[in-house]
């Protein structure tokens, strides 16, 4: 906060105030829905980089604005319908419009987005705007809808109401583009503006109490105060009392009374501001009565309570049969480029740790990032398309009352369904779950659902220790049983964390459930693309970085300290071999002695001797070494546990979940007295384990990034590694109770 | 008196005030819900929650629970 700013609300001489690159910053506001995005994107097209706000969970999209008196950087602010903050995410556009942001600075301008087929509405937040000191532009898109609408707009008067000039725009043809970034660059220059006025006795207040507060020292925006007041019990309020001592919440308080005899400075706030709103509108607007739109008409179908049922379920399953159908083959496809690529480099370099490192550290980490890609590419793009169209808000409508069973609102049903393809894309979906804890439960419990990296290695367990015995005539299969199972305590899981999580951590009022259901539109692929580049970009950068180190240094567990002598003995027996065999045999005899070795390098290596060093942590669960180290090799990325299994077993690491010879060997498997390693109970509780644990680095790294922070990250991986553990613990034991 | 939540789709009427005050009515404020304005009943969900409502010329949901802390007067 700058302390040198003067404590009323009239214009303040022009200060343009400049990024640390120097150039000035604009800033971009509206409703959501209201087409924001897409105005953005019109303006910077490509050239826009994403961050977070520091310590909060919301985003911050920058680009550049190519302006005739010179570049601007545009910064976005998440849509919003009143600057009113009942959170620390709410809060950032206050502080965003204040400059309290020290990279930004104060913004030179503030462009508000307001939906002309929805003027009132979208004018409240307009006016909050035009309280403030700042040069305004209102960019006035959803032109062509207000049309169809009947509804006619006097832009010249409106602008001349407000005090700012306005620019009709259709920004999904990109109508009035280059309108907007003319008067844009014209009020980068201009000088100041009359603000507004729409309560003036509020105004009045906050301006006196401002001025009480700065006699005693504190420095403090007018504005601030005036939101402070009117956000009884609210953020604003919170934080001036923080920043400023408690002593200002008494003198909050009697101004409140001052204001008002009954009912909240809030009430009065929204009632000066629509009755303000309804004298421009009914200035400038003209409304023609036309029939129901279409979109009223596809509303009766889809928004149905069976019809709109039907139609949900059959769309749901098409999403989700689109992720196994389309990225299941070019998963595969990337599997065996990365594993050709491997093999191709290893037969150039020669044999030894940097090798090693590129092909089994470097290129396997690189293609267990990319094979995320098809699933998430596709999960990400089809439901930031059914956002732009406006379904989500109707298929959150629908299935509201179910999900409330567990905690969560029907915005988190989206993002829990998609986490059954993968949990990544599923967090990233979060993003539409307005209310913070909700957002949060919702991102906690997503990873509980069987994703489709779990499913090999359930098929791997399910075959080896499951008998494929049938029931019911031959309808019933004890395998398929199983896995059911498993799905359904995936599911349940995730609805037992949320309950549990909306009930203790992140307990609080019930959230509203105000939603708005905007029209359909017919999204514009540009907009889809780049919203989709985007996550991309975030999946690849944020989560391909970890990914790929984690990769690294599990690399290096498995290969050091890789003693030569080892290797010497190996090449005898080889050379052995070559002299007594030949054709197949010898052959056979090579690739077996292959297994042997990397087997017997693993036990040599770092993670063998911490698999072995931290059995008793997990002898409990009944797993030797050999389990205990493949657990920890597959912490990246759980499907690798096949591969770290089939080279301890000798059976190579390019096998398959059904390969007969590796479940041959786990089912073979026995302590050094004998005993089997792998009782029911085991391997029941290893299923378990695999189930609740989260080992999945992408996933980790995607919290952390969707959070803005490493506690929920690491929560979620201690909890869901606790369960884990404590879900085979259980198994074990009602094993040994019940033998 | 009758609320928002006891109106049948299809049934119209004007916002005649709230219940209690408090945050969510804050919100419903904002989103144009108040005293005075006229509305309509648009529909309900699956199992009878939430409801949406059309006012101000836009769809607007809210959760039944919401709905009761709104007084109308009922008109057609
Ligand atoms: N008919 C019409 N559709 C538009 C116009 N501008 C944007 N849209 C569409 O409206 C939908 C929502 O646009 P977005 O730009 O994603 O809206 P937003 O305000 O960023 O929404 P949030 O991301 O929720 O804040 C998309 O399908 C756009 O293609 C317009 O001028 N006319």
């Amino acid at each position: 906060m700058n302390p040198a700013e003067p404590c009323r609300v009239s214009p303040e001489p022009p200060r343009v105030t400049a990024a640390r690159d120097g150039a000035p910053i604009v800033v971009a506001i509206g409703n959501p829905n209201a087409g924001k995005s897409t105005v953005f994107n019109a303006l910077t097209g490509l050239r826009q980089k994403v961050a977070n706000y520091p310590g909060v969970t919301v985003e911050r999209h920058a680009g550049t604005l190519r302006l005739a008196g010179g570049d601007a950087g545009l910064v976005d602010l998440p849509g919003t319908y009143s600057l009113a903050a009942q959170s620390p995410d709410e809060m950032v556009a206050v502080d965003v419009l204040l400059g309290r942001i020290p990279e930004l600075g104060r913004p030179a301008v503030v462009l508000v987005v307001v939906d002309a087929s929805n003027l009132r509405r979208n004018l409240y937040l307009a006016s909050q705007v035009l309280e403030l000191d700042r040069p305004v532009v209102i960019a006035l898109n959803m032109m062509d809808l207000a049309r169809s609408k009947g509804i006619a707009i006097d832009v010249e008067r409106l602008a001349a109401r407000l005090g700012v000039p306005v620019v009709p725009l259709v920004a999904s043809r990109e109508e009035g583009i280059d309108a907007l970034r003319f008067a844009l660059s014209e009020a980068l220059e201009h000088k100041g503006r009359e603000p507004v006025i729409v309560a003036p006795e509020l105004q009045a207040a906050a301006q006196a109490l401002c001025e009480d507060l700065r006699g005693a020292g504190r420095a403090v925006a007018a504005y601030e105060v005036e939101r402070a007041l009117i956000d009884e019990g609210g953020y604003a309020e919170t934080r001036l009392c923080r920043e400023h001592g408690p002593s200002t919440l008494a003198l909050l308080r009697g101004v409140r009374t001052g204001l008002v005899a009954e009912g909240s400075v809030a009430a009065l706030e929204t009632r000066r501001r629509y009755h303000w709103i309804n004298q421009v509108v009914a200035a400038v607007e003209r409304r023609v009565p036309r029939g129901p739109t279409q979109s009223d008409r596809l509303d009766r179908v889809l928004n149905h309570p069976i019809a709109g049922s039907l139609a949900f379920l059959i769309l749901m399953a098409a999403v989700f049969q689109s992720v196994f159908f389309w990225a299941q083959p070019l998963m595969d496809l990337i599997d065996k480029a990365t594993r050709t690529a491997g093999g191709l480099l290893a037969e150039r370099l020669p044999e030894g740790a940097v090798a090693s490192l590129l092909v089994d550290g470097v290129i396997a980490g690189v293609g267990s990032v990319v094979v995320f890609l098809p699933q998430i590419a596709i999960l990400s793009a089809l439901i930031i398309f059914l956002e732009d169209t406006g379904y989500m808000a109707r298929a959150a409508f629908l299935v509201d009352r179910l999900m409330r069973l567990c905690g969560l609102s029907g915005q988190s049903f989206i993002p829990m369904l998609s986490s059954f393809a993968c949990a990544v894309p599923g967090i990233m979906a979060t993003r539409v779950i307005p209310n913070p804890r909700d957002r949060l439960a919702t991102i906690l419990a997503a990873p509980f659902m069987t994703c489709s990296a779990r499913l090999p290695v359930y098929a791997l367990l399910i075959s080896a220790f499951v008998p494929p015995t049938h029931y019911a005539y031959g309808l019933l299969n004890l395998q398929g049983l199983v896995l059911l199972g498993l799905y359904l305590l995936g599911i349940a899981g995730g609805v037992g964390t949320a309950w549990l999580m909306k009930r203790t951590l992140l307990r609080g009022p019930t959230p509203s459930f105000l939603m708005e259901l905007p029209p359909y539109r017919l999204p514009r692929l540009r907009s889809v693309a780049i919203k989709l580049a985007e996550r991309l970009k975030v999946f690849l950068t944020r989560a391909g970085t970890i990914i790929l180190t984690v990769s690294v240094v599990v690399w290096a567990l498995v290969y050091f300290p890789h003693p030569p002598a080892l290797h010497a003995g190996f090449q005898t027996e080889r050379s052995a071999a070559e002299e007594s065999l030949a054709g197949d045999p010898l052959e056979r005899r090579l690739v077996e002695l292959n297994r042997q070795e990397s087997a017997a390098f693993l036990e040599q290596s770092a993670l063998g001797r911490l698999g072995r060093v931290i059995e008793p942590v997990f002898s409990p669960l009944g797993w030797d070494w050999k389990v205990t180290a493949a657990v920890i090799a597959s912490f990246p990325a759980r499907e690798v546990v096949i591969a770290v299994l089939g080279t301890i077993y000798a059976v190579g690491a390019e096998v398959k979940a059904e390969d007969a010879g590796l479940i041959q060997r786990l089912r073979g498997s026995a302590w050094p007295d004998g005993r089997k390693v792998f009782s029911v109970s085991v391997a029941v509780g290893l299923m378990l384990f695999y189930a609740f644990c989260l080992q999945c680095t992408a996933t980790v790294a995607v919290i952390r990034r969707e959070t803005n922070s490493w506690r929920w990250a690491g929560f979620a991986w201690v909890y869901m590694t606790g369960l884990g553990y404590l879900g085979a613990l259980v198994s074990v034991e009602a094993g040994r109770f019940l033998t | 008196m009758t609320t928002l939540a006891d109106l049948a789709p299809g049934r119209s009427g004007t916002i005649a005030g709230f219940r209690e005050s408090g945050p969510v009515v804050h919100r419903l404020m904002q989103l144009g819900v108040i005293e005075g304005q006229p509305f309509a009943v648009v529909r309900t969900a699956p199992m009878g929650d939430p409801i949406e409502i059309e006012i101000l010329g836009y769809a607007l949901s809210l959760r039944r629970s919401e709905a009761r802390v709104v007084l109308v007067s009922e008109v057609a």
